[in-house]
């Protein structure tokens, strides 16, 4: 019977399915970080006990993590604490952990793919909902609860039922200066938040073959603001580059037997999708968001939709454009904003910080400007400092933090006061979380560094 | 941890009729870092309930003495956003033990089901006629029998029947969970692992 690239890494990891319940699944890869894990840990010692794979677990800290003076005690004694259960938890259990000061540590969704813990066929989840990330190598890969990073700790087991298989086909070639944020962030618009709930997405066609693994990783990423449990790419022979010689790849006749399976990986011609959506990647442009949820995105020279055109929920709507202090019509080119946010599990890799790069060389960060530039993690890090990148941007201006979460969702120091505005590369921008009273845009790697130069939302393309 | 089994609900409601309410919304990220589940039900809607010199917000329907009960009534997609499990917690522990709407998340209506809070998805009409029902009268009370698998709204005389699957309807009636049964299977667990691929 012909199957979903889904289907078949989903059911090849079903050890039991219950009548008129969830399926029994099998869990090759287990994330974890600071925040979501020490109740599942806890809930361990309560039921006395142990972790049954701690080889199949990875830890590091990232959420509450400060990116500057990593080397000192981190201040917020709350924040210390977290990251202190972590390690010890780490430690008795016999996880490896990648914990702040390692040199493998940074965001987990950035590390996983860095060090060969993400590949191809495999199920991964982590207690956090960009999990999604991991499935631009063709992994099943998604965020789950605490309660169920304890089953993954107990039992390397988790209960779910077989989600619904969407599939969005986007061909045609992507003009200059739009990113795969952009097309994440136009997939968005068009579902909506809820758009994609209760389904499971492939994403195909010649827009996703021809982007790089950092990009279909920024897709796969955003898979979840569209209400979608994760996304995924069938696996090539990029992926494949990619991934080959990693730390925790597998090496010489693993790798061959591995490489059979994975070149299993992909959509049957004739496999049946619940349902399919395609687009046209020549008519997708630089998007900005003007609203308190990703599905609030428009193309960047577009005005502000009418609170008449939305689909029910007027009252929300307005509420979020107050929240804004936007008016329907407006024009965004041109809005004055405050801050600008360079980093996150959605854009905090290499390529993201090569795209900034390209834009702000040779020219000056606005001085009514805060920038935030963090990389995703130490492998980052050196790698804008071994290829010249560090050198432009301070030219320009701009300084490097450490790795971490950072900005993205106001939970260690970094974060944006009431009121302001910040064009960001993340990927929420929900009321408040930057920071209480946060005003957040999202955009690419270019808008941002467009924004960072002028001090106001800008085409990005007017700076090539 | 143990939750309270759930059987049949009767009770008012809080009334929070706004769309796409996320989980930074239910509880901000920084009041995440706790190491246990506890006290999460204080800062449950916490930058909706406080102002930031942490004066209450008398205009949010949390504050308002007039809607209290266990059952929260939300608009389209509650719960979208992040997988903090935390969201589900502050629900619970601020005393609701039900979350009624016309569209959950995905991955919050799962937490809900694995801590012992109900979420029921209604038709938008009928949703509509509750919000109706409870704005003209806040004493208004609802039936959520999960064993019929039905909300009625009394005073109407109406009822809508909700969907859940059998293994989570047991699981709510008797306070099971699921790593009960999956520890009860971990001799085949170990037995599977060993033919996996990767």
């Amino acid at each position: 019977m012909s199957k979903t690239l889904f289907d078949k890494v989903w059911d090849s990891h079903v050890v039991h399915e219950i009548t008129n319940g969830p399926d029994v699944l099998f869990i090759d890869r287990h994330m974890v970080h600071e925040v979501t894990s020490p109740v599942a840990f806890l809930g361990l010692k309560n039921r006395n006990s142990e972790v049954l794979f701690p080889e199949k677990t990875f830890a590091t800290a990232d959420h509450n993590t400060p990116t500057i003076n990593q080397h000192l005690p981190v201040k917020d004694p709350l924040s210390a604490n977290q990251l202190k259960a972590l390690e010890e938890n780490s430690k008795l259990h016999g996880i490896s952990y990648w914990g702040l000061g390692h040199e493998k540590n940074g965001i987990v969704h950035v590390v996983g793919p860095e060090y060969g813990i993400t590949q191809p066929g495999a199920t991964i989840v982590c207690g956090d909902s960009h999990t999604s990330t991991h499935g631009a190598f063709g992994a099943v890969a998604f965020g789950i609860g605490t309660s169920e990073v304890e089953m993954v700790l107990s039992t390397q087991c988790i209960m779910q039922p077989k989600p619904k298989k969407m599939r969005i086909s986007i061909n045609g070639k992507l003009s200059k200066g739009v990113t795969p944020k952009d097309v994440a962030l136009f997939i968005i618009s068009e579902l909506s938040t809820s758009g994609a709930t209760g389904y499971f997405v492939e994403y195909s066609g010649e827009v996703f073959r021809e982007m790089s693994m950092e990009g279909r990783m920024t897709v796969c990423n955003l898979s979840i603001e569209m209400g979608a449990r994760g996304g995924m790419i069938a696996p090539d022979n990029k992926t494949f580059e990619y991934i080959k010689n990693r730390e925790f790849t597998p090496k010489k006749e693993k790798w061959e037997k591995a490489m059979k399976y994975w070149s299993t990986l992909y959509s049957d011609e004739n496999a049946i999708f619940d349902k399919e959506l395609f687009f046209d990647g020549n008519n997708i442009q630089p998007m900005i968001t003007y609203g308190t949820n990703p599905g609030m995105g428009i193309s960047i020279s577009k005005g502000i939709p009418k609170a008449e055109n939305q689909d029910g929920g007027v009252k929300t709507y307005l509420k979020s454009l107050n929240y804004m202090n936007y008016n329907e019509g407006e024009s965004m080119l041109g809005k004055k904003i405050d801050f600008v946010f360079l980093g996150s599990c959605t854009n905090g890799r290499i390529e993201d910080f090569r795209e900034f790069t390209k834009i702000v060389k040779g020219r000056k960060k606005a001085c009514n400007v805060t920038a935030w530039l963090v990389p995703g993690s130490h492998k980052v890090e050196k790698a804008i400092k071994d290829e010249g990148l560090l050198k432009v941007l301070e030219q320009a201006g701009f300084e490097l933090r450490e790795p971490g979460c950072s900005a993205c969702l106001a939970m260690n120091d970094d974060k944006v006061p009431a009121g302001k505005y910040a064009v960001s590369t993340s990927n929420r921008n929900f009321e408040g979380r930057q920071g209480p009273g946060s005003r957040t845009l999202l955009a690419s790697p270019l808008v941002a560094a467009a924004a960072a130069i002028t001090g106001e939302i800008t085409d990005p393309r007017t700076l090539y | 941890m143990g939750y309270e089994k759930f059987n049949i609900l009767k009770s008012t409601t809080v009334p929070l009729s706004i769309e796409n309410v996320d989980t930074d919304q239910i509880i901000p990220a920084r009041f995440l870092k706790a190491t246990e589940r506890i006290g999460f039900g204080e800062n449950l809607f916490r930058d909706w309930r406080y102002n930031a010199d942490n004066s209450i917000k008398k205009e949010f329907v949390l504050n308002n003495d007039t809607y209290n009960g266990k059952i929260l009534l939300g608009g389209k997609n509650f719960g979208s956003g992040s997988s903090r499990e935390h969201a589900a917690w502050a629900i619970y522990d601020y005393g609701f033990r039900c979350v009624i709407s016309s569209f959950f998340a995905d991955i919050f209506r799962g937490n809900c089901l694995n801590i012992g809070v109900l979420p029921v998805q209604v038709s938008s009409e009928f949703l509509n006629k509750i919000f109706e029902c409870v704005f003209k009268n806040p004493k208004t009370e609802l039936v959520v029998d999960l064993n019929t698998q039905k909300v009625n709204i009394p005073c109407l005389g109406i009822s809508e029947s909700f969907d859940i699957n059998e293994y989570k309807k047991e699981n709510m009636l008797n306070g099971y969970d699921d790593i009960d049964f999956l520890t009860n299977m971990k001799d085949t667990i170990s037995e599977f692992a060993k033919n996996t691929p990767l």
